[in-house]
């Protein structure tokens, strides 16, 4: 990792979340016809539509609508909300925090589980084994995270009453009960996660079964413990850190489903009321503060990447 | 074509998807005519009616029939989904082999902008551009095209970049041909193959989408019998009448594994020296 490759991939970074402002700024102020009139309603009175308009300086050239928005976005100012009249950004940032907190404990679930059965499908190709976990996991890709949360809460919360349905504690005031209350979202989307991460583990494990240096090992009379997990493990964990950095983009956007679900004060959910409400500066936060989210994520994963695997040298 | 359809029915993937989607395409063909009762028609006396030999698969919260209402909403979900989704290939692929055939910097610069816009995930992209839009179907299915181009324009060209340094594209560029001909006559036709599995994978997930849009109540708008909006009206009453919504879910899974069961089988079908 020279200095000189991880400049470049910082500026790849900054050229992405310039692309998303402008991209999410011309979708939701410069592509409506009137914005003032989509933002009010058609039972707006004229006097109103004119201060709204004059407010978000909508007569102006797109360019210059742009300019001044993204400025104040770079000193970290979003703007007002038009529903609360409170600041946007401290708002889309502590909810951001929780959609983090069930993101993060996802993650840590599914590489918990989808590593280890990764392995032992891929140790048992064409088995009984590698066909139960394969058939579980094109069922988990090919549910949307909708009907995976809707069931689980029908199975878990409302027949079992191992889980209360819906709400978020916070972990730092209740434990307990923050843990309780998040089991049922984390799980939700591990399910999806899992049946990713467990496809790519299978099919790196079988591929690295197969290379030389794993026969070079055996042959060496290693046993086949240390050949599985100094040798084999280690390499085939590489590719899975780029999938999970890449299942982020996905997961933010299950966030606002699952969010609305179980009624969780998130980024996701947040953006959800933003749009119903038409509240357009927590709608361009929100969505800008997802996709920067995930740029830099996608940034450190490769690092973390290039760091580990020190046979890669981008140019 | 016969020979490719075969080598598809050959494999397990390849048929279960072959036979599963035949009989989705007979539920939007004849669904309506098939359904044991109207979609609308409302019976008060049979609400939240268990699954029997009244109601196969169980009534709703106003008697409606599931059974009837799921074949008649394939129509809703299921072609709304295929369009989406053709449309968004279509032009993730030029975007994807035009990119190619200009190369250098101009190649480079499409495709840093092309990660960048990457970047939003796609249902955050979908609800943005629906919610500017105006809810509803038909801005649904533009939506997700949109939010499906950079993801296609991405596969495209990473096939299209081998397909650039061919001998047959150099030879077009030798005689002299236009860009035109050269990205759709020479080049496209031999990035299909990616193309064609790529897509059929993102079908299903067009199909979660959609769902996922209606469920939110930006996609399709009630009374239609989309399966998102099922579920989504079905949920108030878990309770009572969790068919309601085990019904709906499993025609939404069963779609969706049915597409990526084909995309597996055809990609197996297509490239037959790869046995994982």
């Amino acid at each position: 990792m020279t200095l000189a490759w991880f400049a470049r991939r910082l500026m790849l970074t900054l050229y992405t979340v310039i692309v998303v402002s402008m991209l999410v700024f011309a979708i939701t102020q410069i592509l409506p016809a009137d914005a003032a009139q989509s933002l009010l309603g058609e039972n707006a009175t004229p006097d109103a539509l004119a201060a709204l308009r004059a407010k978000l300086g909508l007569g102006d050239p797109a360019w210059l609508q742009y300019s001044r928005w993204a400025r104040h976005v770079f000193t970290g100012d979003f703007g007002i909300s038009m529903r609360t009249s409170l600041p946007v950004g401290p708002e889309m940032l502590a909810a951001l925090s929780r959609s983090l907190l069930l993101t993060v404990s996802a993650i840590l679930v599914t590489l918990a589980v989808a590593v280890p059965l990764g392995v032992v499908a891929a140790l048992r190709q064409g088995r009984l084994t590698d066909t139960g976990v394969s058939l579980i996991a094109y069922l988990g890709v090919s549910l949307p995270e909708f009907v995976t949360a809707t069931l689980l809460a029908l199975l878990l919360a409302d027949t079992l009453h191992w889980l209360p349905a819906t709400g978020y504690v916070s972990p730092l005031e209740d434990f307990g009960g923050g843990i309780r209350h998040l089991a049922l979202p984390v799980l939700t989307v591990s399910v999806i996660l899992v049946a990713h991460v467990m496809r790519m583990m299978r099919s790196e494990t079988l591929d690295v079964l197969k290379s030389d240096y794993i026969r070079a090992a055996r042959l060496k009379g290693l046993p086949e413990r240390t050949v599985l997990f100094r040798h084999a493990l280690r390499n085939a964990l590489l590719p899975v850190i780029t999938i999970i950095a890449l299942d982020v983009g996905y997961l933010l956007g299950g966030v606002i489903v699952i969010e609305e679900i179980f009624a969780i004060p998130g980024i996701g959910r947040a953006l959800m009321i933003a749009i119903t409400t038409r509240d357009l500066p927590s709608i361009q936060a929100g969505a800008l503060i997802m996709a920067a989210t995930y740029a830099v994520t996608n940034t450190f994963a490769d690092m973390a990447y290039a760091f580990l695997d020190r046979r890669i040298r981008y140019d | 074509m016969t020979e490719l359809f075969i080598r598809l029915m050959r494999k397990p993937q390849g048929f279960v998807g072959v036979v599963l989607l035949a009989l989705i395409a007979a539920a939007c063909l004849f669904g309506p005519a098939l359904a044991p009762y109207a979609p609308e028609k409302i019976d008060f006396l049979g609400r939240f009616r268990a699954p029997g030999w009244q109601n196969w698969l169980g009534a709703d919260q106003f008697g409606r029939d599931i059974l009837s209402r799921l074949m008649v909403g394939a129509r809703s979900t299921v072609p709304l989904a295929f369009i989406a989704t053709f449309v968004g290939s279509a032009a993730g692929a030029i975007i994807g082999v035009g990119s190619a055939y200009l190369g250098g910097r101009t190649d480079e610069a499409i495709m840093r902008t092309n990660d960048a816009v990457l970047a939003i995930p796609g249902l955050l992209m979908a609800l943005l551009l629906v919610s500017t839009l105006g809810n509803g179907a038909g801005n649904a299915v533009i939506a997700i095209a949109v939010a499906f181009a950079p993801g296609m324009a991405r596969v495209t060209r990473s096939a299209a970049l081998n397909v650039r340094n061919q001998d047959y594209v150099k030879a077009a560029i030798a005689r002299g041909e236009g860009a035109p001909w050269i990205i759709f006559r020479e080049m496209l036709p031999n990035v299909m193959a990616p193309i064609v599995i790529e897509s059929t994978i993102r079908v299903s997930f067009a199909i979660m989408l959609f769902a996922t849009l209606s469920f939110l109540g930006v996609g399709a708008q009630p009374p239609a019998s989309e399966w998102g909006l099922m579920v989504a009206d079905a949920r108030q009453y878990m309770h009572q009448a969790p068919w309601g919504l085990i019904a709906p879910s499993a025609a939404i899974a069963l779609t969706a594994v049915a597409f990526n069961l084909l995309g597996d089988g055809l990609r197996d079908a297509l490239n037959p020296k790869d046995e994982r």
